[in-house]
């Protein structure tokens, strides 16, 4: 299994990290967010049962199909969910503190300063009524309460940090005057207005072309070196998780099923999923005639099957997958999985406790 | 996401036919305000206690039973010529019904044969329907109504013809769009091989897929058409006074108001808002439960 | 776009030729318009004279040319009940069409916008439960009802407000409220719908991720978003109101143009009933011209279409 991405996943894998506390940066515990229908009658579990730690300073990448829970869960850490969702369950330990726990006033003045996001679509998620200088300089005003004058000027460093051109002219205009690529970037800016510790990315590259893309993620890393801030980047592109990540969070219908070191799951997948996830790129030097897709109907999250979710559509699927759900499971090395087949030792582990 | 779900869970909520009825949202109350008032204007010969276009002069202006100096002879008053106030409401109904009901059909079958006729047939035909349903509809609905029953003069029946002609176009324009649509669909298509005439598709083909959207839109219509006859009544262009309708009730009301004769216009004002109240909240049932589609309305 | 502007223009054309064509048809079509067009209890004598002026002895054609000339020239005619034209007529009481108008726009908006963003904010609430039992209300009380309930209530009982009349800011109150009642709903309506559209946008929820306060994300970002096409249909209303003001008018006895149609009527002052018609329809085929052309002027996607 030697081949492009795979060893250039390793060779990333040794940037610095800036753990120095021991304490995680962020670190959800059995996090889970329903969406509840109007007259409580059907629950969709969209995040179940989540527990992943990222570090300051380390990028963890989220992967999974569109429907899987990853966009949810990134609104989730913000608490900016629609009106239906509910967290019902868990803990969200940040720098110490349980955002699940804080109070409404409290969570915005975390939003946008400590931990920020980047949404999907550059065209729409700039308001086409204002200038970009004011959307820029918002939440530096909201949130440090600096003067007009003051947040226009940092709103302008912003701009030339991420990269835009003549930047005092650009504050004055409005997004409809510019290209894509700027707006991306321009987002990126209002995300890093405030210095935040973490960033949520959610697949901040999917409507640029590809050199845009590439552009935008080295802009990225940049910005991640330069201020050490924990990234968490949501993508259904694993050739970006192995460029750009440490850790990595594999998301099948609401559930994380498999999580740890990329270099180390992409070697050895413990997942059937994310081994069919893995087949699935197209790589350099692969002579199969044709690409392996996922067989078989993404998961109906309204009506999960009672075991493994992925059951119905893996291949080495066994009795027990369809009756029971496998638990997280330890596999050392900072690695879990929730598969029976990922350890001997732990799947007989697992069948003890089932049958406590 | 889940359709499959959702229709299992649909099934198992609707056990029968008619199960829909106890459904949260089913439109009960007013359907049943709705019956009652057809009921009275039905049986209005044999539940009005008084002749409601005869008074007697020595009772005139009596208010309600409950106020002193009322009797339960009247019990809900007389007006300025005696005449007994909840007969002339009864009665008022059947005014109200039967105007309503026959303009509504009225106005809905010329605009969805017109409707029908110029999204099918296309070309000129569609240009010159289209350009008087444009104009038609850019003249104050009110205003109009107005200016016709000037010309012809007021009666029932004029009202009702009236008020068609002002209501058709907006049929007209909904039941056009649909046609286009269902035009361009695979059953049309087959018809036209299949050697149909053009009148035949239309009858056969077309006409069964409008009638829901032209049923939702007369239910909405319903309202907005009692509203007008009440105010043309009202402004003394509608039905001709000793008629009890609504309207010349709280037109004849309104000179007892300054004195403190409230019952007089109350009374048909609530009756009015209530039927009208009634249908809109049916139309909006209905809307909702047979086209889909028209809830932007 | 020109081209776009003149198509628009051409259609608003046919309208205006479609609309005079049906008020000339309906005149003529109950038999004698000079049983109209005279005063009622007229001579012979005076009936010919009419006959002569429109030239109703002459070709439904040369007629129709006639009353087009006369359209075209501003003439609609002699009022038989104030004895002056009928535009001189209509003229003198716009200012106060337009000023009940305004009154009942602004209450309409006052009341309208807020309660529509309420609604949509607090979407499936209270609130919004209660702004829907208002639309409908809105929808189902006929304006006259409305404003015979306001004088009993706000003249007969609590003798705060005159009942009719003009003249003092209070004569203007009631009538306005009677008049912007229908339309607050309407209003209420579309800015409910505008505003739950933008809340849902990518850019509503990015406010939100930067941490501004509800009201700033509410007040500035998605208020200014939701606002145009709520007052793209208040300009139109504008206008429909002074054209549907018949019934408050006649009920406060308002002296605007809603209230020269119901004297037309009610003095069978047959030209002033349709010049006030053939007027009201030009002015909203005007307004919803120059609505066109400034939508496609903002949005020029628009351009493109029909």
């Amino acid at each position: 299994m030697s081949n492009s991405i795979h060893s250039f996943a390793s060779s990333e894998g040794k940037r610095p990290v800036a753990a120095i506390s021991n304490r995680p940066l962020l670190e959800l515990r059995n996090l889970s967010t329903n969406y509840i229908s109007a007259r409580g009658r059907r629950v969709v579990r969209a995040v179940d049962d989540v527990t992943l730690t990222i570090n300051a300073g380390e990028t963890l990448g989220i992967v999974g199909e569109s429907g899987s829970g990853k966009s949810t869960l990134a609104l989730t850490i913000l608490r900016v969910l629609p009106p239906a969702a509910h967290i019902v369950g868990g803990q969200m330990m940040f720098e110490g503190e349980d955002l699940v726990q804080k109070s409404d006033a409290e969570m915005r003045r975390v939003r946008g300063k400590r931990i920020a996001m980047i949404l999907q679509d550059p065209m729409a998620s700039l308001n086409p009524l204002f200038t970009v200088g004011d959307q820029v300089a918002e939440p530096i005003r909201v949130h440090e309460g600096a003067s007009r004058a003051t947040a226009w000027r940092r709103a302008i460093g912003l701009l030339k940090a991420v990269r835009i051109a003549s930047p005092e002219t650009r504050v004055r205009q409005h997004p409809h005057e510019m290209s894509g690529g700027m707006r991306q970037r321009i987002v990126g800016a209002i995300a890093m207005s405030c210095e935040p510790r973490l960033l949520i990315a959610d697949e901040p590259t999917t409507s640029l072309d590809l050199t845009i893309q590439a552009q935008y993620l080295n802009l990225l890393r940049e910005l991640q070196r330069e201020h050490g801030l924990a990234l968490i980047f949501i993508t259904h592109n694993l050739g970006i998780v192995a460029k750009m990540c440490d850790q990595l969070a594999v998301m099948y219908a609401g559930r994380v099923v498999e999580s740890g070191p990329v270099s180390r799951i992409f070697n050895a997948p413990a997942h059937p999923y994310t081994e069919a996830l893995l087949n699935s790129i197209p790589r350099m030097g692969d002579n199969r005639e044709r690409l392996t897709a996922i067989e078989g109907q993404p998961p109906n999250l309204a009506s999960l099957p009672p075991g493994c979710a992925f059951a119905p559509r893996c291949p080495v699927a066994f009795d027990r997958c369809r009756a029971e759900a496998p638990p997280a499971m330890d596999l050392g090395a900072g690695r879990t999985a929730r598969c029976w087949l990922a350890v001997p030792a732990a799947a007989e582990a697992g069948l003890q406790d089932g049958a406590v | 996401m889940s359709t499959t779900t959702e229709t299992s869970l649909l099934a198992a909520q609707l056990p029968s036919r008619f199960s829909f009825v106890r459904s949260r949202d089913f439109p009960l109350i007013p359907l049943l305000i709705l019956g009652i008032i057809a009921f009275v204007a039905v049986f209005a010969d044999l539940l009005a206690p008084h002749d409601p276009q005869v008074g007697s002069l020595a009772a005139r202006f009596h208010p309600p039973f409950w106020l002193a100096g009322g009797s339960t002879d009247y019990l809900l008053g007389t007006d300025q010529l005696g005449r007994d106030v909840l007969s002339r409401l009864i009665f008022g109904a059947r005014v109200s019904m039967v105007v309503g009901f026959t303009a509504v059909i009225f106005a809905g079958v010329v605009g969805t044969t017109l409707g029908i006729i110029s999204g099918y047939l296309g070309g000129w035909v569609d240009q010159v329907i289209m350009r008087v349903v444009d104009a038609w509809l850019a003249l104050p609905a009110l205003s109009f109504a107005i200016f016709l029953a000037a010309i012809v003069g007021p009666s029932e029946m004029n009202i009702v013809i009236i008020l068609g002609l002002v209501f058709w176009t907006r049929y007209a324009r909904i039941v056009r769009g649909e046609v286009l649509s269902l035009k361009e669909r695979e059953f049309v298509r087959l018809a036209i091989v299949a050697g149909c005439s053009k009148w035949t598709i239309m009858r056969r083909h077309i006409l069964p897929n409008v009638v829901n959207s032209a049923i939702v839109l007369a239910s909405l219509m319903l309202g907005v058409v009692i509203i007008a006859e009440a105010s043309l009544s009202f402004l003394g262009v509608g039905v001709p006074p000793p008629k009890p309708a609504w309207g010349v009730m709280l037109s004849d009301g309104k000179q007892g108001l300054m004195v403190g004769y409230w019952w007089l216009t109350v009374f048909p004002g609530c009756c009015i808002m209530l039927m009208v109240l009634s249908s809109n909240l049916l139309g909006d049932w209905l809307r909702v439960k047979l086209d889909p589609q028209l809830r932007q309305l | 776009m020109k081209q776009f502007i003149i198509r628009r223009l051409g259609y608003s054309l046919i309208s205006l030729i479609v609309l005079s064509l049906t008020i000339f048809f309906f005149v003529r079509v109950t038999g004698d318009p000079a049983t109209l067009l005279v005063e009622p209890g007229a001579s012979e004598a005076d009936i010919a004279a009419i006959h002569h002026q429109f030239g109703l002895d002459r070709p439904l054609v040369v007629q129709y040319l006639l009353f087009m000339a006369n359209l075209a020239r501003g003439d609609l005619g002699q009022s038989f009940y104030y004895q002056m034209p009928v535009s001189e007529l209509y003229l003198s009481r716009l200012p106060n069409s337009l000023l009940l108008a305004a009154v009942a726009m602004s209450f309409s908006l006052l009341i309208g916008i807020p309660t529509g963003i309420l609604a949509a904010v607090r979407v499936g609430s209270f609130w919004d439960s209660a702004g829907k039992l208002f639309a409908l209300l809105g929808l189902s009380l006929p304006s006259f009802f409305v404003g015979l309930l306001m004088i009993l209530f706000f003249s007969v009982y609590l003798g705060w407000l005159p009942s009719s009349g003009s003249g003092t800011a209070l004569h203007l109150i009631m009538p306005a409220f009677a008049l912007g009642w229908y339309f607050a709903a309407a209003h209420m309506r579309l800015m409910r719908s505008s505003m739950l559209e933008v809340l849902g946008s990518e850019y509503i929820k990015l406010a939100r991720l930067k941490g501004l306060p509800q009201a700033l994300v509410i007040g500035k970002h998605a208020l200014k978003n939701a606002l145009t096409p709520v007052l793209t249909l208040a300009g139109i209303n504008l206008v429909l109101m002074i054209n549907v003001a018949v019934i408050v008018e006649t009920v406060f006895a308002w002296p605007g143009v809603g209230r020269l149609l119901y004297e037309g009527v009610s003095f069978r002052d047959f030209p002033v009933v349709q010049g006030v018609v053939i007027l009201g329809g030009a002015m909203i085929v005007v307004v919803n011209l120059l609505v066109d052309i400034l939508y496609a002027v903002i949005d020029p996607r628009i351009r493109l279409e029909t």
